[in-house]
C-alpha cells in the first residue's frame, strides 16, 4: 500500500464532527469507531440500525455487448443467469483457483454495477481492463459515495425516505430516490442483518447521511463493529479469510457457483475449483468456538490433540452478540466437521475449542420484498 | 504512604513499602476500547521489568501488559477476569491487574510521576 497520500471519502468531515476515531484503512482515513465504541455500535446495529460509510470501496460499471459472458471468464459466479435487478456475490479468481478479490455485482438491465474491496480496487480495475477484452467498457465511478444502512430497523427507516425500498427483495438492485436524491440501491450488506447499500453522488452524500442519522433508530457505525458484525455472520474478510492462496471451495463458497458454471468451467482457475468440487478440498474454512474466554486472533495456530498443526485462524476476536470469543480459520478437511475438538495455541498455551457451523449469529435477511409500514 | 509511578507503556504502579500494585492507565483503556478479556499472571510468578506479565484484549486487539518492575507476583485481581469491562470503568483504581513484590526498588527511579506521564501522553497525540 502506498503511503504517499491518504484518501478521504466525501463523509470525512462528518466522521470527525461525529467524534469518529480516524485510522488509516486501505489508503483511506476512516472511522474505526465513534464515541459509543465498538461494542455499543455492534449491539446497536443488531438491535436497531447502523449507518456505515463504505465509500472507500470501489464502484465500477461494466458495459458492452456480451459483458455478462466476458465477466464470466474472470469470476465463477453465474452472471448470464442474473436477471435484471438482481445482485450476486462472487469473486475474481486467478489461474491457480485462488481469490483475487470478492465482490458484489448487480445486473441493472443496461450494464453491470460492481462493488469491490478498497484495498484491491486498483488491481481489480487493471484486471478487468486486461481480462474483459475489446468492446467491454470499464467505468470506474469516482464521484459516488456508498453508504450502508444495516439492521432490523433499516427497512422502516428507508421506507420514510425512499418509497419502494421496503418492497425490494434481498440481493436486488434498483434505482431509487432516497431523500430526493437519485441513488443506486441494493438490499444487501455485510453484517448478517437486513439492510441496504446506497450509492449516491458525492455532492449529496453528507446530506443523505445526516438525514438518515437524524432518524431515532440510526447511529453511525465504524469499521471496528463492521468487522465484528461480519465475523459473527460468518462472512469472509478479503486478505484475511480469503486470498490468492485459497480456492472458493476451500473457503466454503461453493454456494456462489451454479451448476452450469461448475460443469462448464470457463473461468480462471476452473480446473482447481472443479478438482476441489470433485475430490474435496484439502482444507476448509470453518467456524471455531473457543471453550474458555480467551479470544484467538488471526494467525493463531490450530493443532490437534497430539499438538500437530492442522491449520490457522484467519479472523478471530470477541463477538458482542454471541457474548464470547469466536474465530474462523482453515483446517485440514478431516477436522472440518462441526463438533470436532481442536486446540488453539494462544500465546503458546493450547486452549480447547470446537469447530462449529457458521454463522455464529443467525442471518436475518429480508427473505422477499414485502411492504413495510 | 504510597507513591504512584507510570511507564511509557501506559502502566501505573502504586508502591507501598516493597509491594507495588500494577494496572493500566485511563489513557490506555481509552485507546484500547471495550475490554473483553484479561489474563493475569499466577501468584508466585517471577516477572522482569519490561517483561510480559498480563494480557488485555479489547474488541479490536490483544495487548501485552508489561511489569514496570522486577519481582514476584503476590496477588492478582480476579474481579477483572470475571468482568473485563471494569478495566474501562475504573482503570486506575478498582481494576488493578496484579501486585508485585519488588526485588529492586531502584528500578522505580526510571519511571515517570503523574505530571511527567501526563506530559508524555500529551506529547504523543
Amino acid at each position: 500500500m502506498s503511503q504517499e497520500e491518504v484518501l478521504r471519502t466525501p463523509l470525512n468531515a462528518l466522521h470527525r464532527e461525529l467524534g469518529g476515531k480516524m485510522v488509516p484503512f486501505a489508503g483511506y482515513d476512516m472511522p474505526v469507531q465513534y464515541p459509543a465504541g465498538v461494542l455499543a455500535e455492534h449491539v446497536h446495529t443488531r438491535a436497531s440500525a447502523g449507518l456505515f460509510d463504505v465509500s472507500h470501496m470501489g464502484q465500477v460499471r461494466l458495459s458492452g455487448e456480451g459483458v455478462e459472458a466476458a465477466l464470466e471468464k474472470l469470476v465463477p459466479g453465474d452472471i448470464q443467469a442474473l436477471a435484471p435487478g438482481k445482485v450476486r456475490y462472487t469473486m475474481f479468481t486467478n489461474d491457480q483457483g485462488g481469490i483475487l478479490d470478492d465482490l458484489m455485482v448487480s445486473q441493472t438491465g443496461r450494464d453491470l454495477f460492481m462493488v469491490v474491496n478498497a484495498a484491491c480496487k486498483a488491481q481489480d480495475i487493471a484486471h478487468l481492463k486486461a481480462g474483459l477484452g475489446a468492446g467491454i467498457k470499464v467505468d470506474v465511478i469516482e464521484d459516488r459515495a456508498l453508504l450502508a444502512l444495516q439492521g432490523p430497523e433499516a427497512a422502516k427507516v428507508m421506507a420514510r425516505h425512499a418509497p419502494g425500498a421496503g418492497e425490494m427483495g434481498f440481493m436486488t438492485w434498483t434505482e431509487l430516490k432516497v431523500c430526493g436524491f437519485d441513488c443506486f440501491v441494493t438490499r444487501s450488506g455485510y453484517t448478517g442483518e437486513d439492510g441496504y447499500e446506497i450509492s449516491v453522488h458525492e455532492d449529496h452524500a453528507v446530506e443523505l447521511a445526516r438525514t438518515l442519522l437524524a432518524e431515532p433508530e440510526v447511529a453511525p457505525i465504524g469499521l471496528g463493529a463492521r468487522d465484528s458484525l461480519r465475523l459473527e455472520a460468518g462472512l469472509c474478510l478479503y486478505g484475511s479469510d480469503i486470498d490468492e492462496t485459497t480456492s472458493p471451495i476451500e473457503a466454503g463458497l461453493n454456494w456462489t457457483i451454479s451448476k452450469r458454471r461448475r460443469a462448464e468451467g470457463g473461468f480462471a482457475g476452473a480446473a482447481t475449483v472443479q478438482k476441489h468440487l470433485a475430490e474435496g478440498a484439502p482444507r476448509l474454512r470453518v467456524g471455531i468456538k473457543p471453550v474458555d474466554k480467551a479470544p484467538a486472533r488471526a494467525h493463531t495456530e490450530i493443532v490437534d490433540a497430539t499438538g500437530r498443526k492442522i491449520g490457522e485462524v484467519t479472523s478471530g476476536g470477541f463477538g458482542p452478540t454471541l457474548g464470547g470469543p469466536l474465530a474462523m480459520g482453515y483446517v485440514e478437511a478431516a477436522f472440518a466437521a462441526p463438533g470436532t475438538e481442536v486446540q488453539l495455541l494462544v500465546r503458546g498455551t493450547p486452549r480447547p475449542a470446537h469447530v462449529v457451523a457458521m454463522p455464529f449469529v443467525a442471518h436475518r435477511y429480508a427473505i422477499s420484498g414485502r411492504k413495510t409500514p | 504512604m504510597s507513591k504512584t509511578y507510570f511507564t511509557s507503556e501506559h502502566e501505573w504502579i502504586k508502591v507501598e513499602g516493597d509491594v507495588g500494585t500494577v494496572g493500566i492507565t485511563d489513557h490506555a483503556q481509552g485507546a484500547l476500547g471495550d475490554v473483553v478479556f484479561v489474563e493475569l499472571p499466577a501468584v508466585g510468578k517471577k516477572v522482569a521489568k519490561g517483561g510480559d506479565a498480563a494480557v488485555v484484549e479489547s474488541v479490536k486487539a490483544a495487548s501485552d501488559v508489561y511489569s514496570p518492575v522486577s519481582g514476584e507476583v503476590v496477588g492478582a485481581n480476579d474481579a477483572i477476569v470475571d468482568q473485563p469491562a471494569l478495566v474501562n470503568e475504573s482503570p486506575e483504581d478498582g481494576a488493578w491487574f496484579f501486585k508485585v513484590k519488588l526485588s529492586n526498588t531502584s528500578e522505580l527511579d526510571g519511571l515517570m510521576d503523574r505530571a511527567a506521564y501526563d506530559a508524555f501522553v500529551a506529547g504523543q497525540s
